[in-house]
């Protein structure tokens, strides 16, 4: 026993950590990004994860990856309105782009925050019916460890080939936690390397100013480029909710209506958009803002002119607002062979 | 000048002291501060303040969405007028319970203080884009009006009985003009002496109302959004902020 014990220890692969690599503008403006100590991320690992993200098998007929509504070429989202899973089963909401989701340091995943962390996260569409359908994680783990290369794949990543829910999950963020968007036209405005036109400028004061668009207090800004804050907020979509957002998941009324800000990178490959894909162009979610907002006792104090229906902006500065969002695409992202099937 | 000097003793003071820290405990206090945050009686609450009818000054009645600021250069002064700076800046969210208490990050030797905060940043410290933490807080200040940092981000309705209408009360550096920009930080000292021994906790309490009435009455119906271009009202709000804090509970 004592022996055999010996023999397996001295058998343990030591997987080899992984090195992030944080964008040069990342590493200027913001903290670093969140990497449990409980799940390093190590090139085994990451591997897995990304054979695990991008396998059928993880749906009960073998038809659904996480890819599936989670396409590289998409930003990791979905061009769908709402993500269909197996047996044809249409979802409720819109699919999420993943990107740069080590860098939302409140941990609170989903439209509307109901998961804490990416490995929680990742239990959950394995076993949704409209997702991935199985009746439960049990026959997921057997499936996989009855397969030909995944226990070894495990064992190299985790040094055991035991099969469990916690190391697939574990394995599916370390995958996630990779996928980093940091080299747009924007990007490398920042860092000195590219100009912007006047047109995109102008953009960048539309979004940025207080008496125009301001979206900025909501959607990040030159020095917070995740383009997002990560945090929930009603903003103005309806006067009545269908779908109560974070208010369902805190149960609290005040919380109605609210659901997370998305990043406002790579946009161009992202439609349609919100939560639940209402608006199939960015034309269509400028309108919103301009003067489409719908009044509810939720919405957020920073969305401007409710009265009237939003900021009002002319068609010159809608145009403007367009060009700048458009500078924030990152096509090595979407491009990048690294986050591809093999 | 002089305040560098101070400084330099205050910190050879502070590691001579630091030396025998094993040997007299007594002789070095670590500092803890606890934030709390009322509007004139009415104790606000990361767990209540979504959920209060409040009245300001000019009679509106408002709710509060979103109440986050910043401080910075909190020191305390001894009696010979040394100053101990405890911590460089501290931004807080009122909806974030865990932001309320933080440490100095210095020790300092028992004896009689009074404290001194700067509201926001003042000119040497509001760099645009410095602060990682804060940049990842999405706190940044447009640079069109300045640049650096938010120092108040308060948001919320008022005339909530009969028209809810949204105002921004957002402070930070003051626009004269395209270009011109006028500094907007506010020093605080507090006169109220308190008393440092062993590990000693200050609560630092800001009352909310004052913003909307000293020594302007706050209209909110004339100024709710956008102010953050207003040099006039980003003026009043420096002008209101001065009477803000207050010394809460000591204890040793
Ligand atoms: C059938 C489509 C579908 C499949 C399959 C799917 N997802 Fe999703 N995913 C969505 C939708 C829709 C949302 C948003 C759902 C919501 O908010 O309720 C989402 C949200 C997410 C988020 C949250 C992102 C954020 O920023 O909050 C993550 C992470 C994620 N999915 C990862 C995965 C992983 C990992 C898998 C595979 C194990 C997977 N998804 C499988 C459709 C899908
Ligand atoms: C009060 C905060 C707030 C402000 C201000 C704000 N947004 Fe948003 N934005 C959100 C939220 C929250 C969502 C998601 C809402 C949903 O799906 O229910 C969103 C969604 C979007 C989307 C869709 C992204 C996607 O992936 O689906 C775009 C584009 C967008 N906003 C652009 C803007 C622009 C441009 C402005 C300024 C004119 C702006 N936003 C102002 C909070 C805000």
């Amino acid at each position: 026993m004592s022996c055999g014990d010996k023999e397996s220890d001295a058998n343990v692969y030591e997987p080899i950590p992984y090195n992030l690599e944080v964008p040069e503008l990342f590493q200027q403006k913001l903290i670093a990004p969140l990497i449990p100590a409980n799940n390093k991320l190590t090139i085994e690992g990451v591997a897995l994860g990304k054979k695990l993200f991008f396998d059928k098998l993880l749906s009960s007929d073998n038809s659904v990856s996480c890819a599936t509504c989670h396409n590289p070429q998409e930003s990791f989202s979905d061009n769908t309105v709402l993500s269909t899973g197996v047996n044809g089963l249409i979802g409720t909401r819109h699919s999420m782009p993943l990107f740069n989701l080590a860098w939302n340091f409140d941990e609170k995943f989903f439209w509307d925050g109901h998961k804490f962390s990416l490995e929680q996260q990742a239990l959950e569409p394995i076993i949704q019916a409209n997702e991935m359908g199985n009746s439960s994680w049990e026959i997921v783990e057997n499936r996989l460890q009855n397969h030909p290369e995944y226990p070894k794949l495990f064992k190299q990543a985790f040094k055991t080939s035991t099969i469990t829910k916690t190391l697939v999950t574990q394995a599916i963020a370390q995958f996630e936690r990779t996928l980093i968007s940091g080299n747009s036209k924007f990007d490398r405005y920042s860092l000195g390397q590219e100009t912007l036109t006047p047109q995109e400028l102008d953009g960048l004061d539309v979004f940025m100013n207080e008496e125009r668009g301001d979206c900025f207090h909501c959607h990040g800004n030159p020095n917070n480029p995740l383009w997002t804050d990560n945090k929930f907020h009603n903003n103005g979509l309806d006067a009545t909710f269908t779908d109560l957002g974070l208010g369902a998941f805190t149960g609290d009324p005040n919380d109605n209506g609210k659901f997370k800000s998305p990043s406002l990178r790579n946009l161009e490959y992202t439609a349609p958009y919100m939560h639940d894909g209402r608006f199939a162009t960015l034309d269509d979610v400028i309108n919103h803002y301009s003067e489409g907002i719908q009044n509810s006792p939720t919405i957020d104090a920073l969305i401007k002119k409710v009265n009237q229906g939003g900021v009002q902006l002319p068609t010159q500065d809608k145009a403007n607002l367009k060009a700048f969002l458009l500078t924030l695409s990152d096509p090595n992202f979407v491009n990048n062979p690294q986050f591809e099937n093999q | 000048m002089r305040k560098i000097l101070a400084l330099i003793i205050a910190t050879s003071l502070f590691i001579s002291c630091g030396e025998d820290q094993d040997d007299n405990i007594s002789s070095n206090a670590n500092i803890s501060f606890k934030l709390s945050h009322s509007f004139n009686d009415t104790a606000v609450t990361a767990e209540n303040f979504t959920d209060l009818d409040l009245t300001n000054a000019n009679g509106e009645v408002l709710n509060i969405e979103r109440f986050r600021y910043l401080i910075s250069r909190i020191e305390l002064i001894n009696s010979s007028g040394l100053a101990y700076k405890l911590k460089d800046y501290k931004f807080t969210d009122l909806a974030e319970i865990d932001s309320y208490n933080f440490n100095g990050d210095i020790s300092i030797p028992s004896g009689n203080y009074t404290l001194k905060l700067i509201w926001g940043f003042n000119e040497e410290d509001n760099i645009d884009g410095a602060y990682q933490d804060l940049n990842t807080a999405s706190w940044n200040w447009p640079t069109p009006l300045g640049g650096g940092y938010h120092f108040l981000q308060f948001d919320g309705k008022y005339n909530i009985n009969t028209t809810p209408t949204a105002f921004n009360y957002h402070n930070g550096t003051a626009r004269i003009s395209d270009g011109v920009f006028e500094q907007n930080f506010v020093t605080i000292e507090l006169a109220n002496p308190i008393f440092v021994t062993n590990n000693t906790s200050i609560e630092l309490k800001l009352d909310i109302a004052e913003l909307f009435k000293n020594p302007n009455t706050w209209d909110l119906n004339v100024l709710d959004t956008p102010l953050m271009p207003n040099y006039s009202a980003q003026k009043m709000m420096q002008e209101n902020i001065e009477s803000v804090f207050n010394i809460g509970e000591i204890s040793n």
